[in-house]
């Protein structure tokens, strides 16, 4: 009888006995860095343009920003392949919307499918950190972020990917004005109320010092600008209005058109 | 189980028959009151690469685009096959470059000409456009990550270099296993991508700059470029070959080369001291 019962020995040797297991990882980290900032009547979404898996460059191009709407635009920012198709059924979804309702899609219904779109996957994530930026119904600049499961809220600004660390507590400081203290008598510091203008400069400084801190982020950026309607652009088409080796172009509107405008910044960033 | 044996048709097998009815192996474990043909446990996959093919260099020159590969399929170290085309066209102004699992490159082959057969033919009644090089591109890539989405994934790293008659431009693009995509002037899988995609980018750039509005190499400068990559390939790469082909793809159409050698030079092996017997 004492055959058929294991012996303890027996037990202590199964995990050398069981051979090793090579399984597939269906995911990669492919770097750079997205971050946006809102405006009380703009928004503004930029990423870098480097894509690398280790320490490898694999293209000194590819998009992480995409207008969505009018008057949305998303930052994806994680593993590209998921990235990229996640965009693809967003924008899928966006389509069928507005064919069945006449009407582009608001931002934050926006945002709230998004997150049942990567909630859906909460057991084969889509392993991409977004973020979502635009003018709300209101008429107010607007950024909802991610994690990849669908967790989000809107906030005034936020970075990711793999300078998050780098950028957020840049942000938290010149947006949020943690660890500032307001003049005496001075008016007291109102997050999301700053002019487009620094938070352009913002936006640059965070890509330059990512750029130099952080060998996963470089080559190029693109600033989405997506304007409230009838809102004034000479503070950014004005003369000597954006920073040497800046180019801009308008992106025509792709609905109706309510009046929002969207603007793609591009500057160059270091290569190495 | 129903028992499917003439002399007692119909009737239930034994409840606990190990007996294969249809010899089909390993047994199906049905369960009772489960309909027979469902699918029974975890689908077993592919999954590690076994003859594979070692870096395809991809680079766009001034009218078109080169792709190169070396003839050898490695079945783990061993250099198993030496006369293998890892080249393939598709259509008139299409090639893929295709590294990694040989027999999931030969399942794609067949797939993509099936595909391209069946266009073909529609474009014999039809005034049917035929698939450009971004289309073939966009289909690989949803493929490829569909994929590796049901954890089944097709084993190869490509390059897709092509023609795009529209607009009158090369095409240049990568997908792997994973799903991953991108294009650039310049393209290199695998240890390629550390050996020779340094030297593919300072060619070309030092032509083109660094934006690429500059002029673009050559035929001739892109094809001698591609050789020195393949030789530096062969002499540190343990997975390669002293035997490839370079595809040219242009308005003309696809060419591919016979297989060449690169000139190698050992001489220097006899001055080293330290490595292997010596006498002194």
């Amino acid at each position: 009888m004492a055959l058929y019962h294991n012996q303890p020995m027996a037990h202590a040797q199964e995990p050398t006995a069981a051979p090793i297991e090579h399984r597939f990882n269906p995911y990669s980290d492919n770097g750079g860095s997205i971050l946006a900032i809102a405006g009380t009547d703009f928004s503004v979404i930029a990423g870098d343009t480097r894509q690398s898996e280790g320490y490898n460059i694999q293209t000194r191009y590819a998009r992480k920003v995409w207008q969505l709407t009018d008057k949305a635009v998303l930052a994806t920012n994680g593993f590209a392949a998921d990235g990229n198709n996640f965009v693809k059924r967003v924008k899928q979804r966006l389509e069928w919307y507005e064919h069945a309702h006449h009407k582009p899609m608001g931002l934050k219904s926006i945002a709230r499918m998004i997150q049942t779109m990567l909630y859906g996957k909460r057991f084969f994530p889509y392993y991409v950190y977004n973020i979502l930026g635009g003018i709300e119904e209101d008429g107010s600049g607007a950024v909802y972020s991610f994690d990849p499961v669908g967790s989000y809220e809107r906030e005034a600004c936020r970075a990711a990917g793999a300078a998050q660390s780098l950028i957020q507590p840049f942000l938290d400081n010149q947006i949020y004005f943690k660890n500032q203290q307001p003049e005496p008598g001075s008016q007291p510091f109102i997050p999301g109320n700053l002019p487009l203008a620094t938070v352009l400069s913002l936006v640059v400084d965070s890509f330059t010092s990512a750029t130099e801190r952080h060998i996963e982020v470089g080559d190029g950026m693109e600033i989405y600008i997506v304007m409230a309607r009838d809102r004034t652009t000479d503070d950014l088409l004005g003369e000597g209005k954006l920073q040497k080796g800046m180019e801009i172009e308008e992106l025509g509107t792709l609905g109706e058109g309510q009046g929002e405008r969207t603007f793609l910044v591009r500057q160059a960033l270091k290569r190495d | 189980m129903m028992s499917q044996h003439p002399a007692t048709w119909g009737q239930p097998t034994p409840a606990n028959s190990s007996f294969n009815q249809f010899n089909t192996f390993p047994l199906p474990q049905t369960q009772r009151g489960q309909s027979s043909h469902a699918h029974h446990g975890p689908v077993g996959h592919t999954q590690q690469p076994l003859v594979t093919g070692t870096s395809v260099l991809g680079l766009k020159y001034d009218g078109g685009v080169m792709i190169a590969a070396d003839n050898l399929a490695s079945y783990g170290s061993l250099a198993r096959f030496r006369d293998i085309q890892r080249l393939h066209p598709l259509g008139q102004h299409t090639l893929l470059g295709v590294a990694g699992d040989m027999s999931d490159f030969q399942w794609l082959k067949k797939e993509l000409d099936a595909l391209l057969r069946e266009e073909d033919a529609l474009a014999l009644t039809d005034s049917h456009p035929s698939l450009s090089p971004k289309n073939i591109y966009e289909l690989l890539s949803n493929l490829f990550y569909a994929r590796r989405s049901k954890m089944n994934p097709v084993w190869n790293a490509v390059l897709v270099g092509g023609w795009d008659k529209v607009k009158k431009e090369s095409f240049l693009a990568y997908v792997d296993l994973l799903g991953t995509t991108y294009t650039a002037p310049t393209l290199a899988t695998g240890f390629g991508a550390h050996l020779a995609q340094p030297l593919l980018r300072e060619a070309y750039e030092a032509k083109a700059g660094i934006d690429g509005n500059g002029p673009l190499l050559t035929k001739e400068e892109a094809e001698k470029v591609l050789e020195d990559c393949m030789k530096v390939l062969f002499y540190r790469d343990a997975r390669s070959l002293n035997k490839y082909q370079i595809a040219t793809i242009t308005s003309e159409g696809v060419d591919i080369s016979d297989s060449k050698s690169a000139d190698t030079y050992w001489k220097f092996a006899e001055g080293l001291r330290g490595y292997g017997a010596q006498t002194q």
